[in-house]
Formats: C-alpha cells, structure tokens, sequence
C-alpha cells in the first residue's frame, strides 16, 4: 500500500539529497511512494540515477519555480 | 564458499575502482559499490552554483560508474567522522592538505563495518603499486590492510598477483590467474584493461576527486584554521571554501566575493550567519564578511567589494551592510583601484578569476 511522504532537499547540494533519499527509502516498502523536494539541479540527474541503479522508479519530475519535485516509486529489490 | 560470494567495491567514479569493480564481477561474484562523501569530494555541487557553469554535466561520476557495471550504489555521509581524519591524521599530509593515507584507511574500515553488517564477504579497491606516491606504494598498502583490520578480506584486483594472496583468492571465490599485476604510473595499462573489457568511457576528473589535493583550497582550509585559532570545521564553511575570491586584508576579518550571479544567490543563502555587503549604486556582487572589523575594515572592505562592481571606475559607490539580523546600514565609498590590491590579500593565492 503507497503511503505519502515527502522528503526536503531543498538548499542541500549533491550528492547530499540523494543521500537523504537513500536512508528514506531505507524505511519503506515496495510500492510505497516518496516524493523529495530539491532545489540542486544536479539531484535531477543523480537521484534518478541512483533510482535505476537500485530498481526504484521516478514516476514524475515536476519543476516548480526554484524547486523540483521528484517523486519515486519504491522497487522491490 | 558462500552460494554467490559477494564483494562491495569502494567506487570513487574513476577509472581504477571501476576496473577493480568490473574484473571481480566478471567472475561472477555479487558486487555493490560503496562512495563515502567526506564534504570535500569534487562533485557537480559547484558547477551548480555557478551559472557559466549551468551547462555543464552534473553527473556524479560514482553512481554514473554504478550504471555502467549494473551495480547498486551507496553513498555514505562520513562528513563528521571524517574530521578526525583530516584535523588529525596519523601519517601527515601530502602536498597540500590531502592526508591521503589516513582517508583510505578510514574509507577500508567503514567498508569493512559495511559488509560486516550486510552480510558481505570481502572488500574490493581500485589500488595500483606505485600510482600514487603517497597511499599507493608497496610498502603502504599492508599499512592499510592492518590499520584498517581488514585481515585479507581486502582484495586489489588490479595489483593482486603482485601482491600476498587474500583470503577470496585462497577460497576459490575468485581465480587469482584472472587477476591483474599493474604497477607503476603510466595509465597506458590502465587504458588497455578498460578497451579489452569493452569499456569505452570512463570520467577523468580533472585534479582528482577530492579538493584536499588541490593547493588553492588548501591554502584556504589553512587560512581559516588560523583565523580561528581551531581546526573545527562545519560542512557551510567547507563549502564556502568552494565558492568566490576570499581576500583577508586584515588578520581578523576576510571576505567572500561573489564572481557571477550564480555565486551571489548561492552566498544569500548565508545572510543569516554572516553579515554581508552589497553594492546598491552599481550592479555589483554580494559579499560576506567573515570575523570582526572596527569602522575602517569597513570602509576597506567596502572599497574591495566596490572594486568588483560595475562602477570599479566611479567616484563612489554606495552599498549596503546588512548584519544577520537584517539591520542595514549604508555606506559611500571611492573602489579601491586593482593596482592597490596586494597579491598577499587573495588567499591562496587564488585571484578567483577561473
């Protein structure tokens, strides 16, 4: 079952949000969502890549103003 | 013999670690990678501040590497421990203020905590007798091993059958006859391995992947050190390293000027730690003022910020001084002309042009 969670990045510099991502992540299941907010836009390009390396999935990248939104989909492995 | 023996590799995002990480797969055991971020890595961050620099990729090179060899990637946030290493390393420094040495004897121990934690059987690194004068050399590298009481479970791919053999080679997990016995400094065999594994790309960081090698921002580490009297240190300060000229025209005070608007957004961010000065007549940049000053620091450091503004030929320039309380106070003073800017003044030498 996806639960909601948003996770703040903002003003973090890469590759701290994708830190952050992988220990949130950490805590949750496969399927739950996680949707990270970040202002680096290096974290458009790493925390993707970080997503495909361990079999999670972005679902959506919404640009917002200074911030992007990045929303994951947790994988199973 | 585990089912699938299984290795973590430390992956810096070039080349060695990626070689040592791809033979080790190729025989077929389980291997993830493993990137400690120590504050000082030389990563996309800066160019993202920067914006001439907007352009340019912002990869990071580690999980780039992960991709190419199919691997999952962690990346270690070693920020705090890691300043027990720098403020106090146990074999020096090298050059500049890299303890190089103490760095992978600290990077194989954490390493070696991670696979003892996930269940992992040993430890790969990217390590070439002799690469590097410094951690690399034949007599350095049982230094690690003990120091980071790794026993042999430490495996060097790319130097193995120059060297002891460790335990996975001893249990069959991997085959030591498919391992490698490069030496020395040339990256030519380097370069061979990689085109013969059907590896085409690979990063070349330009000056390594750690600041600490560099002499400028070493220079600046140095500079902030005295100033304090202490070598404590929080990842802001580290950053701001990174950032700007820093001129200290005073031993109780510098400045960090911003170069481009992309540093002076991103120096913004620092007005509620420090005071900061801002050109108001003139399009200028914003600068932060760092230690203490009396009302004729002032009116230099104004001078100085003037200097890099547009109106660096006007009579006067007029700027502001807000303190982290957001009270300002407004100043009128003639730029300093470059000639009057003693060279001593940039710290490290560096003019902040690049």
């Amino acid at each position: 079952m996806a639960t909601d969670n948003e996770l703040d990045c903002r003003h973090l510099l890469c590759p701290l949000p994708v830190i952050r991502t992988q220990a949130q992540v950490a805590r949750l299941v496969a399927g739950d969502e996680l949707e990270v907010v970040v202002t680096d836009p290096g974290a458009l390009e790493d925390i993707p890549a970080w997503c495909r390396v361990h079999g999670h999935e972005v679902i959506a990248t919404e640009p917002s103003g200074d911030e992007h939104r990045i929303r994951i989909r947790v994988g199973g492995a | 013999m585990p089912e699938q023996p299984k290795a973590v590799a430390l992956i810096s995002g070039g080349l060695d670690s990626m070689l040592a990480a791809r033979v080790v797969q190729d025989q077929g055991v389980h291997v993830e990678g493993i990137n400690f971020y120590t504050g000082f890595c030389v990563e996309g961050h800066t160019h993202a501040i920067r914006s001439k620099d907007q352009q340019r990729p912002k990869r990071n090179n580690a999980l780039w590497v992960a991709e190419q060899l199919g691997m999952p990637l962690h990346i270690v946030d070693v920020i705090e421990e890691y300043k027990e290493v720098l403020t106090n390393p146990r074999y020096g420094y090298g050059a500049n203020l890299n303890p190089c040495l103490d760095c992978k004897v600290f990077m194989v121990r954490k390493a070696r905590e991670w696979i003892e934690a996930n269940g992992f059987d040993f430890i790969v690194t990217g390590e070439v007798i002799g690469q590097r004068p410094k951690s690399q050399t034949r007599d350095k590298l049982p230094v690690i091993t003990r120091d980071a009481e790794v026993e042999d479970l430490l495996l060097r791919p790319l130097s193995a059958k120059l060297l002891e053999p460790t335990r996975p080679e001893r249990e069959g997990w991997v085959d030591r006859e498919r391992l490698h016995d490069l030496h020395g400094r040339s990256r030519k065999p380097q370069f061979a391995l990689a085109r013969s594994l059907g590896i085409e790309a690979w990063a070349q960081p330009a000056g390594g992947c750690c600041f600490l090698t560099d002499a400028s921002y070493s220079a600046k580490l140095a500079d902030l050190w005295q100033a304090r009297g202490s070598r404590e240190y929080d990842l802001d300060d580290i950053m701001l390293l990174k950032v700007g000229r820093h001129l200290r025209p005073r031993e109780h005070f510098k400045l960090i000027i911003a170069r481009e608007a992309g540093e002076t957004r991103f120096l913004q961010g620092y007005k509620r730690r420090y005071p900061h000065l801002r050109t108001i007549s003139h399009g200028g940049p914003v600068a932060l003022i760092d230690g203490t000053w009396d009302e004729h620091d002032l009116e230099l450091a104004a001078r100085l910020v003037a200097r890099y503004s547009s109106g660096r030929n006007a009579e006067r320039v007029d700027l502001e001084l807000e303190d982290t309380e957001g009270n300002v106070q407004s100043l009128a003073v003639p730029p300093m002309a470059p000639e009057n800017v003693p060279d001593a003044w940039y710290v490290g030498g560096d003019h902040g042009d690049g």
